[in-house]
C-alpha cells in the first residue's frame, strides 16, 4: 500500500526518486514505530500468539472435544500443560481453538465499525447537508447504553440465527454484526473532525481548481489522508471487540458453552474458580495478553502516524 | 447561561423518546410471552384472558403509549404518595409495571430493593478512583518521562487492558482463597446494624470495589494526563512563570484547574457507564445489583424488567450527558457562545 499525501507533488517527488531512496508515508511510520521500544514488544507479544492460535493446533494434536472423565480437572502437568476442565478436556487445546474463534470475531466486527465509522465520518464531513442528520444519529447511538442493550440483542436474536445459520456460525454472525453496529460511532466522529479540516486545505483547493470531481476529490484525496486516523481506530477496535466478545460469552449470552472461544470458556468453567483456578485462569490470562498487546501497538502507532512527533 | 441550558434541556427530551421508543420496538419483536411459565395443564382461553389483561394483544404503539405512561406518570406519583404519605387520585387502580415472573411485583420494587447495592459498590469505587485518577494523572504529566511516570503509565496501560471478569478471578484468587482477608461471595442478607456487621460490609464490598476502580483509574488518569501535557505547553503557562508566580501557583492555580475542564466532562459521562460495566462485576461476586437483576430477566424472559431497566440505564446516560454539557459550558465560557 503506497499513499502519497497529494498527487500534486508526485510528479516532482518522481524526478527525485533516482537520486534518493525512495521513502514512503508508510515507511516513515514503520521507522517511528520500530525506535519505540515497548510497542515493538507488543507486536512481538501479539505476533507469538496469532503464531501459536493458527499453528498450535498442528503441533500440540489434542483434540479440543475429547472427553476424558478420568483425568477431569487435573491440575497443570507435563500431559496437559494447562491442565483440564470437569471433564477432562485439554485447556491449552482449547485455548488455541478457542483463540481463533475471539481474534476472528476481533476482525470481523472491526471490519464492520470501520466500514460505517469512515464512510458516515466521511459523508458527514464533506457533504454537508448530510452532516446534521448523520451527527445527530451518531450522538442517539452514543446515548444507547451498550453492554445491557448488545445482552438484549444477543438474547432476542440468537435462537433464530442459530436455527438459520447453524450453532456456530449463526453465533459468530450474530455476535460480530451486534459489536460492529454498535462500534462505528467514535470512529465516525473522529473521521468527519479530520475531513473537515482537510476540506481546508490548500490540495484540496488545488484539486478543485484542476476540475477533479467532488466524488473523485473525497475518494482520492481526502479518504487516503484518514488512513491514519482509521488505522489507530482499527487496531483498538479489534481489542474492544475481543473484549466484548469475552464479555458477552462470559455473561452466557454470546457463544454457547460448546463452542470454545476465550470467553465461552471462562462461561463455562467459572464455577470452578476457587476448587481448580487454571481452569480460568489460563483464557483470562490469554484475552489479557491479546487486549494488552494490541492496546499498546495502537498507542506506538498513534505515536508513529503522527507528523508533530517526528524528530 | 440560562438559554444555553434551556437549548441542552430541549435537545434531551427528544433523545429520551426516541431511545425509549427503539428499546420498547426491539422487545416487542422478540418471542417473549408472559404465559410460558404458567403450567402447560392450564386451559388455553384462561392463557388468552391472562395476555388480555396485561394488554398484549393490542398493537405495539398502544401498547408503548400505554407503557410511557406507566412508567412517566403512574410510579411517579406512586413514590410521591409513599414519600409523602398523601393520597393523591385513585391510587389503587393506577396501573403500574409490573414483573412476568416475581409473582406480578412491580418492577419498580424490584429495582428499588437492588439499588443500593448497585449504588455503594459503584459509587464507591468511582469515588475512590476519581480521587486516586486525578492526583496521580496531574503528577505523573508534570514529571512527565520522570520513573514514576513510566510506571504509572505502565500500570495504567494493564489497568486498561485487563477485563474485570479475569481482575476479579485473580483478587479472588489471591486475597480471599490464598490470603483468606476477605469472604470470596458477597452476602445479600447482610444487615448493617452495629460495628460489627459495618466492618463486615466494608470486608465484602472491598474486592468488588477494588475492581472497579483499577480500571476507572487506569483511564481517568491517562486521560488527566494528556491534559495537563497539553496545557502545559500552552502560552500563559510561560506567561505565569515569567511575572515571576511560584512553581505551585503556577501549578495549581492555572494548569490544573484550566486542564481539569475535560477531565469534569469525562468523569460526568463515565457515570452511566460503569452501571453497565458493574454487570460483570455484580455477576462474579454474586452481588445483588441492578446488573445482577437484568441478566436474571433476560434468562427469565421478562420483558418488562428488561425494559425498564434498560431504560433507566438511558435515561442515565441522557441526564449525565446533560450535566456534563452544563458542567463544560459553567467552568468553560467559550463553549456558551459557540
Amino acid at each position: 500500500m503506497s499513499i502519497t499525501a497529494d498527487s500534486a507533488s508526485t510528479s516532482i517527488r518522481l524526478a527525485l526518486a533516482d537520486k534518493r531512496k525512495h521513502r514512503t508515508l508508510w515507511g516513515d511510520a514503520w521507522v517511528q514505530f520500530r525506535r519505540n521500544r515497548v510497542a515493538v514488544y507488543g507486536l512481538l507479544l501479539l505476533l507469538l500468539i496469532i503464531l501459536a492460535i493458527l499453528l498450535g493446533p498442528y503441533i500440540y494434536r489434542v483434540d479440543p472435544r475429547a472427553i476424558n472423565i478420568l483425568e477431569s480437572s487435573a491440575p497443570p502437568s507435563a500431559s496437559h500443560p494447562f491442565g483440564t476442565d470437569d471433564l477432562g478436556r485439554d485447556i491449552l487445546a482449547r485455548c488455541l481453538y478457542g483463540g481463533r474463534i475471539s481474534l476472528a470475531v476481533g476482525l470481523v466486527s472491526m471490519a464492520i465499525a470501520m466500514t460505517f465509522g469512515a464512510v458516515i465520518g466521511l459523508l458527514a464531513g464533506y457533504v454537508a447537508r448530510l452532516d446534521n442528520p448523520l451527527m445527530r444519529f451518531t450522538d442517539m447511538m452514543l446515548t444507547l447504553p451498550q453492554i445491557p442493550l448488545l445482552l438484549v440483542a444477543m438474547s432476542l436474536f440468537r435462537d433464530p440465527m442459530r436455527m438459520r445459520f447453524g450453532l456456530e456460525m449463526g453465533a459468530f454472525i450474530m455476535v460480530v454484526s451486534v459489536i460492529g453496529l454498535f462500534g462505528w460511532m467514535p470512529t465516525a466522529r473522529m473521521v468527519r473532525g479530520l475531513v473537515l479540516s482537510l476540506k481546508q486545505k490548500e490540495f484540496i483547493e488545488a484539486a478543485t481548481n484542476i476540475g477533479v470531481r467532488s466524488g473523485g476529490i473525497m475518494v482520492r484525496h481526502i479518504l487516503p489522508n484518514t488512513f491514519g486516523i482509521i488505522i489507530v481506530a482499527s487496531t483498538l477496535s479489534v481489542a474492544s471487540g475481543i473484549l466484548t466478545e469475552s464479555t458477552l460469552s462470559f455473561l452466557g449470552l454470546g457463544f454457547p458453552p460448546d463452542v470454545p472461544t476465550w470467553g465461552s470458556l471462562l462461561y463455562e468453567n467459572r464455577n470452578y474458580m476457587i476448587k481448580a483456578p487454571w481452569m480460568v485462569l489460563f483464557p483470562g490470562l490469554l484475552i489479557s495478553l491479546t487486549i494488552l498487546s494490541i492496546n499498546i501497538i495502537g498507542d506506538g502507532l498513534r505515536d508513529a502516524l503522527d507528523p508533530r512527533q517526528r524528530q | 447561561m440560562g438559554q444555553y441550558i434551556l437549548r441542552r434541556v430541549l435537545t434531551a427530551i427528544p433523545t429520551l423518546f426516541f431511545i425509549s421508543f427503539v428499546i420498547f420496538a426491539l422487545l416487542a419483536l422478540s418471542p417473549g410471552d408472559p404465559t410460558a411459565n404458567l403450567p402447560p395443564s392450564l386451559p388455553m382461553e384462561i392463557k388468552l384472558r391472562v395476555r388480555e389483561a396485561l394488554g398484549m394483544n393490542q398493537p405495539m404503539p398502544v401498547r408503548y403509549v400505554r407503557w410511557l405512561q406507566q412508567f412517566m406518570v403512574n410510579e411517579p406519583l406512586n413514590a410521591l404518595e409513599k414519600a409523602t404519605g398523601i393520597r393523591i387520585g385513585d391510587s389503587e387502580n393506577r396501573l403500574r409495571i409490573t414483573s412476568w415472573t416475581a409473582r406480578g411485583k412491580p418492577v419498580i420494587d424490584l429495582i428499588i430493593e437492588r439499588l443500593p447495592q448497585t449504588l455503594w459498590v459503584v459509587g464507591l469505587a468511582y469515588v475512590i478512583a476519581v480521587l486516586i485518577a486525578v492526583p496521580l494523572g496531574v503528577f505523573s504529566a508534570y514529571k512527565q518521562n520522570s520513573l514514576f511516570d513510566q510506571i504509572a503509565s505502565v500500570i495504567a496501560v494493564i489497568g486498561f487492558s485487563l477485563p474485570t471478569f479475569f481482575t476479579g478471578v485473580l483478587v479472588i484468587q489471591f486475597f480471599a482463597v490464598r490470603l483468606g482477608w476477605f469472604p470470596t461471595l458477597y452476602n445479600t442478607t447482610l444487615r448493617v446494624t452495629d460495628w460489627g456487621t459495618f466492618i463486615e460490609q466494608l470486608r465484602q464490598m472491598a474486592m468488588p470495589v477494588f475492581v472497579l476502580a483499577f480500571f476507572q483509574i487506569a483511564t481517568i488518569s491517562r486521560f488527566a494526563r494528556s491534559s495537563v501535557i497539553e496545557n502545559l505547553r500552552m502560552d500563559y503557562v510561560r506567561t505565569a512563570r515569567a511575572k515571576g508566580l511560584t512553581e505551585k501557583a503556577v501549578v495549581t492555580r492555572h494548569v490544573v484547574r484550566n486542564s481539569l475542564i475535560p477531565v469534569v466532562t469525562l468523569v460526568a459521562l463515565g457515570i452511566p457507564g460503569i452501571f453497565g460495566g458493574a454487570i460483570v462485576t455484580e455477576q462474579i461476586f454474586a452481588v445483588n445489583g441492578i446488573g445482577q437483576l437484568l441478566i436474571l430477566s433476560i434468562q427469565s424472559n421478562d420483558l418488562p424488567v428488561v425494559q425498564t431497566v434498560l431504560v433507566i440505564f438511558s435515561v442515565l446516560v441522557i441526564v449525565f450527558n446533560l450535566i456534563a454539557d452544563i458542567l463544560y459550558g459553567i467552568l468553560d465560557p467559550r463553549i456558551r457562545y459557540s
